[in-house]
């Protein structure tokens, strides 16, 4: 009981005044069990210490993102212009998101490669629940579970070191599986994003998006 | 020692004394009228914002106001913010469940005002290097009337028509000011003349003494003795209010006094739109440290007990 | 550090390894057990109050700083974001502006009972002048505090007083070129006192702890004027006994402090700093936060010329003496005496000077025209009397009351030099 009275004192001290003190010693003169007389000083350092911690939320919450940067968490792109074969690169929470509209022959080469072939079998899709076979169908589902195989939506940030991949403007090297080239550290990404080559660890992630409209995308 | 003693008290009675002097003697010209006060939904420590109120001050606004005045640190989404004109608790019948209405960005009725409204936004540069007009949507802050200062100023006389924003509370008395300032305008007093463009108003901060006619005025330009100066100023707004200019849809009266405290209330929310979360956090705060006080002065009690 | 000897006795292994090397807990041991005098009053506990100001302000405002832009064209911009846009950021906003209202009345209130209870008499001079420096640095950092939100009376009020420099003679203008760094205030202004307004409250802290250790090595004051004789009899450790009489104090002081930034967190300020600062229209009336008042009121008495002296100048000198004579205060009070309790004379023009004080505040916001600049020349008259005539004079012809012969005689007949009745009642 003794002990317990000295932890609570040296508790006390180290709320008052920070933990440094928190370890001096306890006062040799109050050597009694704590009794009723001493509840209310228990009491005022933890009210005290409730205040303080109360305090601490806004303190750190003000760190997260502000009402005006989440407005811009949505983003409406207007795809009517967007030819095949052709992709574009839209600005989304700071980060550039990919979105080609694929040719015939891009999504077969997508489909036909087996999962083995993957260096990464999940599809990192975030309208997808859960780990999902990196597919070229899981890979091209939007947030209403449907996928159109001809748009390919990709956060456009390689998973390796945060560099921009090449192969989304017209002429860029788009690596050896005619998707994109992170010319940074060498990751060479297929045409449903997927990571064949190189020191990337992930698929590029597939933002959440739906399709408002048959040529408007809601991302985010 | 008596002496300096008395001589202290003598010069602090004589100091009061003056002084009670001065502070009633500080009446000078160019006063305004004492402003109305009126009985805000948003006064006192539990004071919150009307809603319906809101509504119809933003539609005021809209009608009104923002032909010469800017709100230029709203964004439409601040409308659908918790406490703010359109905010939405829960979605209304027929919007899909993935919509979140209490979400600003998403309310429908905030993506209707900032896609409907009276402005669109300047955007751009596109890919042909031109800047275009769009559509507001959530995220997009309240379009103003004019492009910059200057063309606002070539509009309107040379004056230039302050944001609304703040105004509410960067006038001394503030929504009492605003209120008193858009339903007082009245016909100026015989004795002074009011130049073309220009409108009198018994409770806007000026000189009338200025406006006085020459035959009040003695070689000095002060006024003559017996002549009253008017109490106010002119400005460059027109009275902006009418009854019935604005037409409200839930039966509230269409006034003049009734359009003036919507708008206030209005504005008084686009100055402080965290208004309500700060009074109700400073409830639970005082109570707590109330609490604490007590808890603290007991327990200081009990400590200094054995100290003498 | 602490000027007593050290009773921590290191009672684990590690505690005796920290010890060796670096003794910090020792030092927070001893500072917690302070020998502190007994009878001090809830005056005193204005030490505490501040030092907890100075930590909300630092608080605040490096949070404040992560949302602020320091330029003319996003300034004010800014600040509003941060009101609306930033989670609690009105909160931070409301609670850093109404703070640097609260550290100034707590200041206020610690030099005048420094002043009332003689703190500043030896051996406690370098304690009352690092104070005053405390003092200065506080005055520098909200003004350039005031100017960051680039409203009206930001811009208005930096103005006004960088153009005080242009006063001195010879060097004036260079040196309001340099403040400004251009011709007028404007953007590499608001960038430097940025960087200023960051810095000094660090600054502050460094002085404060100076401040502490110098009493800390002489030991406190106390409500009696008279020295500690016996430690045992005459004083109680810091903590619990005053740690705990501070903490309530300091929970009063907060309950005052969250009814303005709740319930009324525009009421010390002006509607004119919610205009954006605009160089081609003065505001209507320029005063400063109410806290600078009585200094720019002294500022203003100075209407006439003295000698070669331009009145401009004057005012700028007598503005600056106003605080400059509390450094040499120590040797101008030439009385035995600490506390004004025993100085019947000396007490009632120490009322005086507050009365002029609070005067010179009002009349600090009034215009400077007619009857109030008598005034504000006459309170400012007195108040330079107070300390360069006065309390020197004083210390010659005043006869004081007798003194209690120690601290705990004074607690224990309290009335006694008031002149109670014999064998007072003991308090408790």
């Amino acid at each position: 009981m003794q002990n317990t009275r000295a932890i609570l004192r040296r508790v006390q001290r180290g709320i008052l005044l920070g933990a440094t003190f928190a370890m001096t010693t306890s006062d040799p003169t109050h050597d009694s069990e704590p009794t009723r007389r001493d509840f209310i000083h228990i009491f005022g350092t933890a009210a005290t210490a409730v205040g303080a911690g109360a305090v601490v939320w806004p303190l750190v919450h003000q760190m997260n993102p502000d009402a005006s940067v989440l407005a811009l968490s949505t983003k409406e792109v207007d795809l009517s212009s967007v030819e095949v074969g052709q992709a574009i690169k839209v600005f989304w929470q700071g980060k550039p998101v990919f979105i080609r509209r694929r040719t015939a022959v891009e999504i077969e080469e997508a489909e036909a490669t087996p999962m083995s072939a993957l260096k990464d079998d999940n599809a990192r899709n975030a309208n997808l629940a859960g780990k999902v076979d990196a597919s070229d169908n899981a890979r091209t589902s939007s947030a209403d579970g449907e996928a159109k195989p001809e748009w390919l939506v990709l956060v456009g940030v390689c998973t390796h070191l945060g560099c921009i991949p090449l192969g989304t403007s017209a002429g860029e090297n788009k690596g050896d599986y005619g998707g994109w080239f992170c010319p940074c550290h060498g990751s060479h990404y297929d045409t449903a994003g997927r990571i064949r080559k190189g020191p990337a660890p992930e698929n590029l992630p597939v933002p959440p998006y739906e399709f408002v409209s048959d040529t408007v995308v809601r991302i985010g | 020692m008596r002496k300096i003693m008395i001589n202290a008290r003598l010069i602090a009675c004589s100091l009061f004394t003056a002084l009670a002097a001065v502070s009633a003697a500080d009446a000078a010209s160019g006063e305004a009228k004492a402003v109305k006060h009126n009985h805000w939904h948003f006064a006192g420590p539990f004071g919150t914002f009307d809603q319906n109120a809101l509504q119809r001050g933003f539609q005021v606004y809209e009608t009104v106001c923002s032909s010469c005045h800017g709100l230029e640190l709203i964004s439409f989404r601040n409308l659908g913010d918790k406490g703010g004109p359109f905010y939405l608790p829960s979605c209304p019948a027929g919007i899909p469940d993935s919509v979140d209405c209490a979400n600003p960005n998403e309310n429908p009725v905030v993506k209707a005002i900032a896609a409907n409204y009276k402005f669109q936004i300047t955007d751009g540069p596109d890919d042909g290097g031109e800047m275009f007009q769009r559509p507001a949507v959530p995220s997009d802050r309240v379009p103003g009337p004019y492009a910059n200062d200057q063309i606002a100023r070539l509009a309107n006389n040379n004056a230039l028509p302050p944001d609304l924003s703040l105004i509410t509370k960067a006038r001394h008395h503030g929504p009492d000011y605003v209120y008193s300032l858009l339903s007082g305008y009245e016909d100026a007093p015989s004795t002074v003349e009011i130049a073309v463009g220009q409108y009198y108003n018994p409770y806007f901060h000026g000189d009338m003494s200025q406006n006085l006619k020459p035959e009040y005025v003695d070689e000095q330009g002060h006024p003559e003795d017996g002549v009253e100066v008017p109490l106010g100023g002119v400005l460059a707004m027109a009275p902006p209010l009418a009854d019935g200019i604005v037409e409200y849809t839930d039966g509230s009266p269409q006034t003049v006094e009734q359009y003036a405290a919507d708008v206030t209330e209005f504005l008084m929310w686009a100055a402080e739109p965290k208004m309500e979360a700060r009074k109700s956090l400073g409830v639970v705060a005082l109570i707590y440290l109330v609490i604490l006080a007590g808890i603290l002065y007991w327990s200081y009690r009990k400590i200094w007990a054995d100290a003498h | 550090m602490s000027g007593h000897p050290s009773t921590y006795n290191p009672s684990t292994g590690f505690e005796k390894w920290i010890d060796k090397r670096l003794p910090i807990i020792r030092f927070g041991a001893d500072f917690m057990e302070f020998p502190t005098p007994k009878n001090l009053n809830y005056w005193w506990t204005f030490g505490g109050i501040l030092t907890v100001c100075l930590v909300v302000q630092i608080i605040t405002g490096v949070v404040l700083a992560m949302h602020y832009t320091p330029h003319t064209d996003f300034a004010f911009a800014s600040v509003e974001h941060i009101m609306r846009d930033v989670n609690y950021g009105w909160l931070m906003r409301y609670v850093h502006a109404n703070g640097a209202s609260m550290f100034f009345i707590a200041v206020y209130i610690h030099m005048f009972r420094g002043l009332y209870y003689g703190s500043y008499k030896a051996p406690r001079e370098m304690s009352w002048i690092l104070g005053v420096v405390i003092f200065l640095l506080m005055m520098a950092t909200a003004f350039m505090g005031y100017v960051l939100p680039w409203g009206q009376m930001s811009y208005w009020g930096a103005t006004v007083i960088t153009n005080l420099f242009s006063a001195i003679p010879l060097v004036g203008e260079s040196i309001r070129t340099l403040l400004w760094g251009g011709f007028s205030v404007d953007n590499p202004t608001l960038n430097r006192f940025f960087s200023l307004h960051y810095l000094l409250p660090f600054a502050i802290f460094g002085v404060v702890a100076l401040h502490i250790w110098a009493f800390h090595t002489s030991g406190n004051n106390n409500p009696s004027g008279v020295e500690v004789k016996d430690v045992k009899k005459d004083t109680l450790p810091f903590h619990p006994y005053f740690t705990v009489k501070d903490g309530f104090a300091i929970v009063l002081f907060f309950i005052v402090f969250a009814l303005f930034v709740f319930f009324n967190p525009n009421a010390l300020g002006h509607a004119d700093n919610y205009i954006e600062a605009n160089p081609l229209s003065t505001p209507a009336s320029i005063v400063p936060e109410w806290y600078f008042l009585p200094f720019y009121a002294i500022l203003r008495a100075i209407t006439f010329d003295i000698g070669p002296i331009s009145s401009k100048l004057g005012g700028v000198i007598a503005m600056f003496s106003s605080i400059l004579v509390l450094f040499v205060l120590p040797w101008l009070d030439t009385s035995k005496v600490r506390s004004m309790r025993f100085r019947p004379v000396a007490r009632l023009w120490f009322f005086l000077l507050v009365i002029t004080c609070l005067a010179l505040g009002w009349l600090g916001g009034k215009p400077a025209e007619g009857v109030y600049v008598m005034w504000a020349q006459i309170f400012t008259a007195y108040y330079f009397g107070f300390f360069l005539i006065i309390l020197p004079l004083l210390g010659i012809m005043e006869t004081p009351k007798p003194m209690p012969r120690s601290i705990a005689d004074a607690v224990l007949k309290p009335k006694s030099a008031d002149a109670a009745p014999a064998g007072a009642v003991p308090a408790e």
